[in-house]
């Protein structure tokens, strides 16, 4: 394999690696912009997305031979794991965080990580501690694109992955709740003055963000096994992401997720870094840029007014 | 039945001193860190490797695995405490995840996931504390628990509490006030981080073996869960935290119950006392400690009244 080809399939690599992470930053980000703090029950939502995505995949596609009706039921089973998750992640916003709202800083982040706690190891009682797997929904047998060997299962995470990033993005740059969404962020009191429904945009916003986690989760139990913390590692990694790209900022989640993606690989394949220290590489990212660029790539520095 | 409750009381030692570290970064100082299991397992690691490895004696290896974990939290204190609170409990988390990992695979030093065997007994005075008498063990733990619960009562009240408190209330204004506050975050990060690698060191001595599965995440969780319970700000609350933290834990087997209730049961409720607490009793069971500032009042009326006597 030429080094040319090689770089294209490290790229490769990055970049579905990328998109799944870009998937999940999006739910760390928006809600952070809105209600600035961080959701760390997301990596479980992504993991609960996951089980259910497999459950109504393994019920729908029944014992029906390989072939179209399997991709079929992976994109239901897929949506039922989204609506799944949106439920999920209002009612855990409804429950958990909402009466904290006007409390310390640390009173929902401290909420946060037992939610987390019993989401996953409500998990592990349910589902027990074993791994499952995913079946394939199509045949996985490597296709070569001129010397850069490509899974039919890249080529779906990267497409799902884009699918969704632009349709999240079209739908808060152009639709009207968008726009309320925006306004939230931007200044939550002005915009309740302005006639927004604030509390509907939260819940909104936290649904939308447990959906794209189920959506990253589904993903990633494609390639890798599904069990009670199989979100952990990946959701502080998309964090990490969205701190990349600025957090607050859809595009910039975006754009970190990819980078990070491409950075973890790159890492282990060109730098050497050994396979045990790769979520190493991560953290190692996160420091960096919180020292030398702590708003991140497209952030907006804004100081803390008295 | 008594044997097991000493060694629920044992274990409330050993978190109570985590406690005390993370009520310190947490209750007093507001900062969210989420790797006591880290400063837990570099402790235990540094005394079993000096002990064991380099024939040192425990007493010896207690000041170098409390150093140790300070300077590690000073490394990752440093970059992240400048920032505000919510960094640094995903760098923190990411930081105990790599003490697990480090210890995990670096075989020549660690001895890997097999973890290290035959740790020597604490002596004292020529007199062996062997854990399996649990009474000698346990006066060790609290004498030492002790020590180090009225050093950080007197930490508290002086200059540094006040300080630290001030940075709790309002960063930029005690900013403001001339107070450092980077220094004062990273100082108070590197004593509780100091004071949870002793806890480590007191656990290799307790179990005389070490194992990269003692050290996981939910330790984090349940000495937050101890801090939460208790009451941030308030030492005394911790350490009666750490035991209703510890009675939970243990309680399945103390009923016998522990082959009917799942592992997972006591750790959802760890996350259910987090939740519920934030939102019914966010200052826990006892509640902060509230400055008594009657004496400070009354000194200040006084070296007022002197002044104006001076003056007159």
């Amino acid at each position: 394999m030429g080094s040319v080809s090689l770089l294209f399939q490290h790229l490769m690599n990055g970049l579905t690696l990328g998109g799944i992470y870009a998937l999940i930053a999006l739910g760390y980000t928006m809600v952070y912009g809105i209600l600035k703090f961080i959701n760390f029950a997301h990596g479980d939502i992504l993991m609960v997305g996951a089980y259910i995505g497999l459950f109504a995949f393994d019920a729908l596609r029944g014992s029906s031979p390989l072939g179209p009706w399997w991709l079929v039921s992976f994109f239901i089973a897929m949506v039922i794991s989204m609506l799944g998750c949106a439920v999920l992640g209002m009612v855990i916003e409804k429950v958990a965080y909402k009466p904290l709202r006007k409390g310390s800083r640390l009173a929902p982040l401290l909420s946060a990580i037992g939610v987390s706690f019993i989401l996953s190891n409500g998990a592990a009682w349910m589902f027990g501690t074993h791994s499952r797997k995913f079946n394939y929904p199509f045949d996985n047998s490597p296709i070569h694109l001129g010397g850069v060997v490509v899974t039919p299962h890249q080529i779906l995470i990267l497409v799902v992955a884009i699918v969704m990033m632009v349709a999240l993005k079209l739908f808060v740059d152009k639709t009207k709740m968008g726009k309320a969404m925006r306004a939230t962020s931007l200044d939550g009191d002005t915009a309740k003055l302005m006639g927004i429904n604030s509390d509907m945009i939260i819940s909104l916003t936290f649904g939308i963000g447990s959906a794209l986690a189920a959506c990253g989760g589904m993903l990633i139990a494609l390639d890798y096994k599904v069990y009670a913390t199989m979100g952990t590692m990946v959701g502080l990694k998309a964090f990490v992401a969205a701190v990349v790209g600025g957090i607050g900022n859809i595009t910039g989640a975006m754009l970190g997720g990819f980078l990070l993606g491409l950075l973890e690989t790159f890492g282990v394949a060109v730098l050497g870094i050994p396979q045990g220290f790769k979520d190493a590489i991560a953290f190692a990212v996160l420091i960096l840029i919180l020292l030398l660029k702590p708003e991140g790539l497209l952030g907006k520095v804004e100081k803390e007014k008295v | 039945m008594l044997n097991f409750f000493i060694l629920i009381l044992i274990y409330t030692c050993i978190y109570a001193f985590m406690s005390l570290g993370q009520n310190l970064i947490t209750g007093y100082s507001g900062m969210l860190s989420l790797c006591a299991a880290g400063f837990f397992a570099i402790g235990s690691y540094t005394t079993a490797i000096l002990t064991t490895s380099f024939g040192w004696s425990f007493w010896a290896t207690l000041p170098i695995a409390a150093l140790l974990s300070a300077l590690m939290g000073v490394l990752i204190g440093l970059p992240t405490l400048r920032l505000k609170g919510d960094y640094l409990a995903i760098a923190t988390l990411g930081f105990a995840e790599i003490v697990r990992n480090i210890i995990n695979n670096w075989d020549a030093l660690t001895n890997g996931p097999m973890g290290i065997q035959r740790i020597p007994m604490i002596t004292i005075f020529g007199i062996k504390i062997s854990p399996y008498q649990k009474y000698g063990f346990l006066l060790m733990e609290i004498i030492m628990l002790l020590i180090c619960w009225f050093l950080f009562e007197r930490l508290a009240s002086s200059r540094m509490g006040r300080a630290l408190e001030a940075i709790r209330e309002d960063e930029i204004a005690a900013n403001s006030m001339g107070i450092n506050v980077t220094k004062y975050k990273v100082v108070s990060f590197a004593l509780g981080a100091a004071v949870t690698g002793i806890a480590g060191c007191l656990q290799a001595e307790f179990t005389l073996s070490v194992s990269p599965g003692s050290y996981v995440f939910m330790v984090s969780i349940m000495v937050l869960c101890t801090v939460v319970l208790g009451g941030m700000g308030n030492f005394v609350a911790v350490i009666l935290g750490a035991f209703i933290i510890q009675f939970i834990s243990y309680l399945p087997q103390l009923i016998g119950l522990s082959n009917i209730i799942p592992a997972q049961a006591k750790q959802i409720i760890f996350g259910l006392i987090l939740v519920i607490m934030m939102i019914y009793r966010p200052q826990g069971i006892l509640g902060r400690k509230e400055r008594n500032n009657k004496k400070a009042e009354k000194n200040w009326l006084l070296n007022k009244k002197e002044a104006i006597n001076e003056h007159a």
